[in-house]
């Protein structure tokens, strides 16, 4: 009897360590996850938490001391160039390790070995895409240069030192919800988070979309629905710059009329990407002469609008060394400032949204995927084994075949998002080259002057930006940078034929043909992803270029004088909507008041007064935003209700350049009727539809602006408790103030080049990546009342002024 | 008043043990305890419960309270779907208790059950 009591209670003991220890039973292992000394309360860091410390590490060559300010922006001062990026390396571990791993993992198509299934399509998309081939091929380059090569052996020693420390309780929290621990870091790791962000800045196209609008709608329609050129745009580099002459020339092959450029096939295609960047992926930087500032030095303004997460993509530092001193933002994952300005100079980026990933289709000998027919003769080859780990799963084992366009991304075993046909399609991405991007960054953080930025700037390929630069000295340039295919006209719109070289990229735009401006006459530089440039430049550009707030910001900037740092901060601020302003007086002609209610005159009075701000209690701006959608569905929807899924919709520029140059725009009328239908009709239609859709807003009080577009800034796992929501923000896509729903402004700076630099900045989230931190998300309000921080460029002898918070020693072993 | 001690012994060899070993070396200590200091069943349930119950939510709320329950916030929203740090909280401090009183109550059969062969 006694001995059954015994074992009874050893077996409910150790059950129940066993239970709350593992998942078997529970969603998690509440023992390990809830116990105060291994489990999450260990994450919990007190609000006064000493980040002081004193460090050796043996892969150190001197000292390096590092000074937290009152924000938790670590200020680097170290003797010896490689050691910072060793420390940079290990703050990035730091603050922001779990984050730096999962963009790692993803970017490598391994999200399945964390998240578990879920993951399948994300990870064989992401390696049938190439991803990691591209990043091996860059890594190569990047070690090849001894600069770059011993800048990322240091960083991704530091990183390693931080694994290398923790312990269970001091694992990052997210790696204790999940249940798994970090690896240490490589270069190939690096490399591969600069791919993940070429991928978010060049891997965005249509050309699946693209091709079944081909193969839908006649010539005439195409032309109509996706034009080449907007007439309104104003492009980056201005129309009246002389063109250079063409090196590179691309001829359109033989027989592309009847080929490529074959309308209305009525074949239906294809497959679609699961993991599409977000088209809103974009950008505003702008420079002013010290003619159109108030002190007479440059002032230079960057706000890359990328999607909104926490912990922030950003992470500040200055970083102090004899060769340089500078100041900014930086990507956890990757060494140097990547955004910022040094003692001489100033960069900032926006992206340049050319066309550089294609499709071509391929034609497979057999099954095994081991020949296809090009130049009318079988070629060889290469399959790469991708081995993808689950969690709780067996591997997954998948077969890529390489042509010589790049990876064969879909093919019988995975067609991606849409299963529809049995073809093969080889994707051709300019990231797969070998560059070393890394490098633009090494170099910029050091240039002095122009000549020096210049020769930074041409080590960017892939992604292609616009990179602007300001110096002490008075210069100002903006070049549109990258390494782009020189195509003929409508090259890559569509996917091309993989049977026939003569459809390949026939060679490269020269880096000495890359449009730029140096010291214009006009005393700024500027862009906002609108058009590069104009017509008379010789190479095709495609056809999807936002315009709106490249439009505003030009007009903005030509009336800019005496500008200081709080007028640029209004700027980057602005909620001026030039696509309303173009549009709603369209909308108003078009709507007959007497043929209104009065709710419905309500709402015509409401846009009527508005002077086109999207504030976040305006509530035209809500109003106009549905009318103008439900206008455009009621222009094309007709037309697209047979086209075959994933059929390319118009961009958003279209409809209003159309309608403004002829209001019997052809798409106008319903294809359905027999009537034919006017503008005033539709127009009305659609002010109706919106005063309906207004009217159920109102009542779920989501009518204002603010409410309505809904501003957060998400976890990366998605978890609500772990992110902030319902920003009551003014913004939106074609304003200068890019905040959307989940995407936007994701640090804003602004540099006056004056002698002492005067540098204001701020980012929506928080220096530490850890959700039981203060500091991880404690500028989002200021962000939100669109406030700044003053920039402290520290100097070493203000080493003991009140601002330094916290100081990390850190030194060699020996 | 030995109930005191075992129960002060029982907190002090967890947290110590738990410095250096997994959280479920609590089950391992108050096992011990159990063996070593003789007690009734239900008073060694009760000593080895009481004793990470308390030691648990002392714990949790010093860590919480310097925090300004931030993290408490959150996790019990994540965990819990309610947004209440004191119920978090008392959860842990319910794991340690249960698994420290079932092993406090195993080492206490243990004693008997070796002494009485």
């Amino acid at each position: 009897m006694r001995f059954i009591l015994l074992f009874l209670s050893a077996a409910v003991t150790s059950g129940l360590c066993f239970i709350l220890d593992t998942q078997v039973l529970l969603p998690a292992p509440l023992g390990k996850l809830l116990s105060p000394q291994e489990g999450i309360w260990q994450n919990a860091d007190p609000i006064d938490k000493n980040y002081s410390a004193d460090l050796k590490f043996s892969d150190l060559k001197g000292k390096v001391d590092v000074y937290f300010d009152e924000r938790l922006v670590p200020h680097i001062f170290a003797e010896q160039e490689n050691d910072a990026y060793f420390v940079q390396g290990y703050l990035h571990a730091k603050f922001r390790l779990w984050q730096m791993e999962l963009q790692v993992l993803s970017a490598a198509g391994r999200a399945s070995e964390v998240v578990g299934e879920i993951a399948i399509n994300h990870d064989r998309e992401f390696r049938r895409l190439g991803m990691v081939y591209a990043a091996e091929n860059s890594l190569q380059v990047i070690e090849k240069d001894e600069e770059t090569k011993f800048a990322l052996d240091a960083y991704t020693s530091g990183i390693n030192a931080y694994v290398k420390s923790l312990t269970n309780s001091s694992l990052p929290l997210e790696y204790k919800l999940l249940g798994y621990r970090p690896e240490l870091w490589t270069n190939l790791k690096t490399a591969l988070f600069l791919k993940y962000m070429s991928f978010d800045l060049s891997g965005y196209e249509n050309d699946f979309e693209m091709t079944n609008a081909k193969h839908y709608f006649s010539k005439s329609q195409f032309d109509l629905l996706f034009p080449s050129y907007q007439d309104s745009v104003d492009p980056v580099i201005p129309t009246n710059m002389p063109m250079a002459v063409a090196k590179a020339v691309s001829t359109a092959p033989l027989f592309a009329d009847s080929i490529y450029f074959d309308f209305m096939k009525s074949t239906v295609a294809m497959s679609q990407e699961f993991n599409k960047p977000n088209p809103s992926n974009g950008s505003n930087n702008w420079v002013l002469s010290g003619k159109r500032t108030k002190s007479g030095a440059p002032i230079l303004c960057n706000d890359p609008h990328l999607g909104l997460n926490l912990p922030s993509l950003w992470y500040e530092m200055q970083i102090s060394v004899p060769q340089f001193n500078a100041y900014g933002v930086s990507f956890p994952g990757a060494p140097s400032i990547i955004i910022g300005f040094n003692d001489s100079c100033a960069f900032g980026f926006t992206n340049g949204g050319r066309d550089v990933r294609d499709y071509y289709e391929i034609k497979f000998k057999d099954e095994s995927k081991q020949e296809y027919w090009f130049d009318s003769s079988w070629k060889k080859t290469t399959l790469r084994i991708e081995t993808i780990k689950i969690k709780g799963k067996p591997d997954l084992i998948d077969t890529v075949a390489y042509t010589l366009f790049g990876p064969v991304m879909y093919d019988a075993s995975f067609q991606g998002k849409y299963k529809g046909m049995n073809a093969n399609y080889a994707v051709k991405w300019s990231a797969h080259d070998s560059t070393n991007e890394m490098k633009l960054f090494y170099l910029l953080n050091r240039s002095k002057n122009y000549l020096d930025y210049v020769r930074a700037a041409r080590y960017l390929k892939t992604p292609g930006q616009n990179i602007v630069f300001a110096c002490k000295n008075g210069d100002i340039a903006i070049r549109t940078q990258g390494k782009f295919p020189a195509k003929w006209k409508g090259q890559g719109d569509f996917i091309m034929p993989g049977f026939d070289s003569s459809y390949l990229w026939q060679g490269y735009i020269p880096a000495d043909e890359t449009p730029y401006q140096f010291n214009p006459d006009t005393g700024y530089v500027s862009s906002a992803n609108q058009r590069p440039v104009d017509t008379t430049y010789p190479y095709y550009l495609g056809r999807n270029y936002p315009l709106a707030r490249g439009l505003y910001l030009n007009r903005a900037l030509s009336q800019t004088y005496n500008a200081t740092a709080s007028d640029m901060m209004k700027l980057q601020l602005s909620n001026y909507d030039i696509f309303a302003s173009m549009a709603v007086p369209l909308l108003l002609q078009n709507v007959n008041d007497s043929f209104l209610n009065s709710n419905e005159r309500k709402y015509l009075s409401e846009l009527k007064k508005w002077n086109y701000s999207n504030e976040a209690q305006s509530i035209a701006a809500t109003f106009f935003q549905i009318a103008w959608r439900a206008l455009k569905d009621t222009v094309y929807n007709d037309e697209y209700a047979m086209a075959p899924p994933f059929t390319q919709k118009p961009y958003r520029s279209t409809l209003l350049e159309a309608l403004l140059k002829d209001t019997a725009y052809l798409f106008v009328d319903d294809i359905h009727t027999s009537k034919k239908e006017t503008l005033q009709e539709i127009s009305m239609a659609a002010f109706k539809k919106a005063v309906v859709k207004c009217d159920e807003l109102a009542m779920e009080n989501k009518l204002q602006w603010g409410y309505y577009k809904d501003t957060r800034i998400s976890h990366l796992l998605k978890l609500p408790s772990f992110s902030v929501s319902e920003l009551f923000i003014g913004g939106g896509e074609d304003v200068l103030n890019a905040s959307q729903s989940d995407h936007g402004p994701s640090w804003k700076m602004i540099v006056s080049l004056t002698s002492e630099t005067e540098a204001y900045g701020i980012y929506p989230g928080g220096q530490e990546g850890n959700p039981g931190s203060y500091y991880y998300d404690n500028a989002i309000n200021s962000w939100a009342e669109g406030k700044y921080y003053k920039l402290w460029v520290m100097k070493l002898s203000e080493k003991n002024d009140s601002k330094v918070k916290w100081t990390m020693h850190f030194d060699s072993k020996n | 008043m030995k109930f005191i001690v075992t129960l002060l012994l029982m907190s002090i060899l967890a947290f110590s043990a738990c410095l250096f070993m997994p959280w479920w070396s609590i089950a391992i200590t108050s096992f011990l305890v159990g063996v070593f200091i003789p007690q009734k069943k239900g008073i060694a349930f009760l000593s080895g419960f009481l004793s990470l119950f308390l030691l648990w939510l002392g714990l949790t709320f010093w860590i919480s309270h310097q925090n300004n329950d931030i993290l408490a916030h959150r996790i019990s929203l994540l965990i819990l779907k309610k947004d209440s740090p004191l119920l978090l909280m008392l959860l842990t401090a319910l794991i340690g208790g249960l698994v420290s009183g079932m092993a406090a109550l195993t080492g206490s059969l243990m004693r008997t059950f070796s002494s009485q062969k």
